[in-house]
Order: C-alpha cells, then structure tokens, then sequence
C-alpha cells in the first residue's frame, strides 16, 4: 500500500503555547484513520496543518506527496474536506450545492451533471434535487455534505467531527458512505470525539495535551491498554491531561 | 475563468432566494425618489396671504391680479388696515402679508421707483423664503412688463432676496444625496454580511481548503453588489428624468464612471468591514452605524459642510459620498465636464485604491 500522508515532528505553536508538538505518523491510500483526543488536545490544528489552513511553525509533513510549505495550491486539488460546522449552503438546492462544490474544483459541467445524476442515486435523493437543503432533515444534510466534499473524487479526505449531534442510527449509515469511499481508495482521515466511531477506524491515534499519546489498530490499543472498550482506553490516556479546556 | 462564472452565480442565487432584502434593495431607492419628489417636496401651494392696499390705483389693481392668478397664494383677505395683520399672523390665519404703501402708483411713475413691504411668517424658516421668493419672482415679471410697455425705466422693488434655486425646487439637492445614500448603503451593507455569513455558516473554510483563489472570492463576491448597484443607478436617474424633470445636463458617461468609481469605493468598505467583523449581526451594525449616519450627516446634502465645527469638516473629508456627491452635483445638475470634478475623482480613486488594497491583505488565505 502506498504511503499518502507522512508527517515528520509536525509542530504548530501559537506564542509560547504549543499546539501540536512534534507529530510523526504515516498514513496509507485507503486506510481510514481516526484521531482521537479531549476538547483541546490540537487535533483540529494539526488537521489545519494537514489541510494547508495553518501553516506549521517546524517539521515536515507530505500529503498525497506534496509538501505542505511549498506546494499547498497542489495539495488543495488532491483533498476533500468537511468541518464540524455544517458545510453546505442552505438557501440553495441540493443540485445548486453539488454544482458550485463541483465547479470550484474546475470540473466540466457534462461531468458534474454526470457526478451529480451518480450521487443522488447514491444517496437515494434523486427526488429531492430541488428542494432546498434547509429543507432537508440534519442526518442528510451530512450525509450530503460528505458527498459533497468527496465529489471531485480527491485522493484524501479530512473530516473534522462530521457526526456531531447526529442520532446514533444517521451516524452508522454515514459510516457506511465512509466505508465505500475508503473501498474506492480513497484515505478518510477523521477526527472524532466518539467511542464507537473510534472502533470503526482501522487504526487510531490518540492525542493527549498536543502530542500523540498512542497510535495502533482499535484492537491493539485495547489489548496494550488493557480496556474492554475505545471508551476505556481514551480514558486511560485522557485523565492524564494537564491541559484542561 | 468558469470557476468564477460558477462561483458569481451562486452568489446571484443568495441574492435571488433572498426576496425580502432584494425587494428591499431596489425598493429603497424608488421609495425614497418618491418620498422626497413628491411627500416630501418642498413645494408651497396655495399659501394664505393677506393683502393690504393704501393707493388703490391701476398698478396695484393689476399687480394684486397678478398674485391671486398665482397657484401659489390663496388671499385670505383684503384688509383696509395693518393694524389688523398683527393678529392675523398670531392665529395663523396667513403666512404672508403684502403691503403697498399709498401713492404707489404715483410713486412708480413720477421717481421711476415704488417699494413693496413684504412680511412673512418666519416660524418656519424655510417656507417663509420660499414663499417671498414665490413673490418676487411675480413681481419681477411685472418689473419686465412695465418696462416692455413703458419708455421710462420703471421699477418696483420688493425687499427680500432671493436666496436658493430660483424655481425653489427641493429636487435638485435631494437626488445626488439619495444616490449617494442608496449606493453607499447597498454596497457596504450587503458586502459586509456576505462573506462573514461563510465564515459563520462554516463554508469559509471549505472555500479556503479547495484551490479555489482567494482574490477570486472577493471579486465573486462583490459582483452581484456592483450589478444591483449600477441597476440602482439607473432606476435613480430614470426616476429623476422621467418623474422629476431632473434631467442629467452634463455627459452620462462621466456620471456613470464617476458612480462605478464610488461603488467600488464602497463595496471595498464593505469588504474590509466583512473581514474585520466576527458575526453578521456586527457587520450589518457596523456598516448602518459606522456608514450610515456618516453619510446621512456629512455628505452635505442634509446640512452644508461649510457651517459646521472644523474637525466635523475635516472628518467629513473621510467620507466618500461627500466626494461623490460634489461630482454629481456638478455633472449631474451644472453640466460640468472632467476639468472641474477631477480633483474629486482622484480623491475617489485614492480612497477606493487604499481601501481595496487593505482588504486584500488582511482577506486570509490561512485561517489564523
């Protein structure tokens, strides 16, 4: 499997204050990779860093093989990104939203139509191309959102706690798109405060007050740590924090 | 190229969907052509008047003819006595009283020259000037008759002066100020709020991470401003043309250069307030305070610059629709071409140039 994001001591700080110390880890094509930690712990900032948002204060990081000082224009064709805040606008209509998403990422109009006829089909929305989003009910939304952010078939996609205040049952089936996205190569990096999400991810990483507290595979991670569950293996690593929120 | 195309008409879809600030957007300046053309004119008809007659003869008979033929004067009485206008004038029964001293006739003919006394209400400042002025300009037609009939030079000469336009027509100052007002307030406001609302809506970093470019933002961003602007514009000067008779004396071509320039200037405004504001609620407060009652005051449409405390007129300096309307004012009403607006427009351009050049640097490509 080739490698399609690696980070060498990727650090950000903000004054004395340091965010993210010293991150290094590897990340496969296809490879769906979860990044755990409290409020605060800067697994936002280290995705910023990742996505070309932030510039990191010092080490190195390559994302789908481009650097992310130099060639952020390059990394910003190759990735997809969906963030915690609700990302589509919700006094256009569902194509609308598809077509602009499409659009600034220079896909040619048959190929959005196509993209577009591919996705509602998908998402079993093919009635509701022109209803309004506001329209819709919030599990769709993301479910749509997500969608969205994968259109123009990018190599990874970043997701920052795509699930927030979703119902349990809307959570597993927006896993379910995760998992075909993940089946069709595409990296799913996403970061997420819930347990059970944790245990869906092929390898985790935890971080704790800015670093990486533990890294492995759901199922490693509860041997190493001796916990039944996700929930007691954050835990165990969490409540060392010094940091709180 | 088409990724702009596509980004433009998303922002036309905004605008379209939002059909309570579209009306309102090319509602206001057609209310407020039409509030200030014809509510709100400062036109007087029908004025009570009193006349007082000491001579009695062939001059006064046919001047007194003249005013009560007159649209503007409704005369009240013809009183015998001055003595009476006094509480005439406390009941309100007259705005206007006009007196003609005896011999005036005789007056007229033998030393060339009689004096009309012309008293007028002037609790309300305005509609006293405007009144007098509606009278001398009736007694100045008389003056011409008199002198087209008669070999000696003959002269009847009412004490006031006359002191605004000579049609006293409030439209001429109104219409440079409601476009200055109307186009300051579309641009800044609606520029304002529209790119934070991506920032609280969350889009903003969506847009930020795709290869998307920044300046392509703005520019998306301020299109369909600058189209409802310039459609507004137009509305304006139709309206003024058509329904006014305020015609644009000088070139169009000019007045819609100049206009294009201080949209601009203020779509910057707007864009630099959007950037500085965290939430919608305070770049929409932002602009109506901090653009609004600027504009209303120290434009120079409401009250002359000239007459205020120096460091408000130094302030009012910083305001671009002060410019903006000195340049239309003299295009617009005077005729005037680029010679004499051309100091104005540099400022505009200045202005508009620093201002663009700001929000350019601070509109973030990384999200602190």
């Amino acid at each position: 499997m080739p490698t399609v994001i690696t980070t060498d001591k990727l650090t950000k700080r903000f004054g004395s204050f340091v965010a993210a110390s010293e991150l290094t880890f590897k990340v496969d094509k296809g490879e769906i990779f979860g990044f755990l930690g409290a409020n605060g712990a800067g697994k936002t900032t280290a995705m910023r860093m990742l996505c070309g948002l932030l510039k990191p204060s010092s080490g190195k990081a390559t994302i789908a093989g481009f650097d992310v000082y130099t060639q952020t224009e390059k990394i910003k064709r190759n990735i997809g990104y969906m963030s915690q805040k609700f990302s589509l606008y919700d006094d256009l209509t569902v194509s609308e939203n598809i077509r602009f998403y499409a659009g600034i990422y220079g896909m040619s109009l048959p190929a959005i139509r196509e993209k577009t006829r591919m996705l509602l089909d998908e998402l079993q929305l093919q009635g509701e191309a022109k209803t309004l989003v506001r329209q819709l009910p919030l599990g769709w939304k993301q479910k749509l959102a997500f969608s969205v952010s994968i259109v123009h078939d990018p190599e990874i996609v970043f997701l920052d706690e795509p699930t927030g205040g979703v119902d349990p049952v809307t959570r597993r089936q927006f896993w379910d798109l995760i998992y075909a996205a993940a089946d069709k190569g595409v990296t799913v990096f996403v970061t997420t405060h819930y347990m059970d999400e944790a245990e869906y991810c092929n390898r985790v990483s935890i971080m704790v007050d800015g670093v990486i507290a533990a890294l492995d595979s759901p199922a490693s991670l509860k041997k190493q740590f001796g916990g039944a569950s996700m929930e007691d293996v954050f835990y165990e690593l969490a409540r060392k924090a010094k940091r709180n929120d | 190229m088409r990724q702009l195309l596509i980004f433009i008409r998303k922002e036309f879809l905004h605008v379209f969907r939002d059909r309570k600030t579209l009306l309102m957007l090319f509602g206001l300046p057609i209310a407020q052509i039409v509030l200030f053309g014809f509510a709100l004119s400062n036109e007087i008809k029908d004025s009570n008047i009193a006349l007082v007659d000491y001579s009695k003869d062939a001059v006064t008979t046919r001047l007194i003819g003249k005013i009560e033929a007159s649209h503007y004067f409704d005369i009240r009485r013809s009183l015998a006595d001055a003595q009476q206008l006094q509480s005439a004038f406390k009941k309100g029964d007259i705005k206007m009283a006009v007196i003609f001293p005896a011999n005036f006739g005789d007056d007229l003919m033998h030393t060339g020259k009689a004096t009309i006394q012309v008293i007028a209400d002037a609790s309300d400042p305005n509609q006293a000037t405007t009144i007098t002025n509606y009278l001398e300009s009736i007694v100045t037609d008389y003056n011409s008759e008199l002198a087209a009939d008669s070999q000696q030079p003959l002269q009847i000469v009412p004490q006031m002066q006359m002191m605004y336009n000579p049609e006293l027509r409030g439209a001429p100052n109104f219409v440079p100020g409601v476009m200055a007002l109307v186009l300051m307030l579309v641009c800044t406001m609606m520029t304002s709020v529209a790119i934070v609302r991506e920032k609280e809506l969350g889009t903003m970093e969506i847009l930020l991470v795709s290869p998307f470019k920044p300046v392509s933002i703005i520019i998306a961003k301020l299109m369909p401003n600058l189209i409802i602007s310039v459609v507004n514009l137009v509305i304006i000067l139709v309206l003024s043309t058509v329904f006014l008779d305020l015609p644009v004396k000088g070139s169009v071509g000019l007045l819609v250069f100049c206009s294009v320039l201080f949209i601009l200037t203020c779509l910057s405004i707007g864009l630099l307030l959007s950037i500085s504001a965290k939430t919608q609620q305070a770049a929409m407060m932002g602009s109506l305070m901090g653009m609004m009652l600027p504009t209303m005051l120290l434009t120079g449409f409401l009250f002359p610059i000239e007459n205020m405390p120096v460091f408000l007129q130094v302030l009012a300096n910083l305001v671009p629709s002060r410019w903006y309307f000195i340049i239309i004012k003299q295009v617009m009403l005077k005729g005037l071409g680029f010679a004499s607006i051309w100091k104005e427009t540099l400022i505009l351009c200045g202005m508009c140039f620093v201002l663009f050049a700001i929000s350019l640097r601070n509109f973030k490509i990384r999200l602190q």
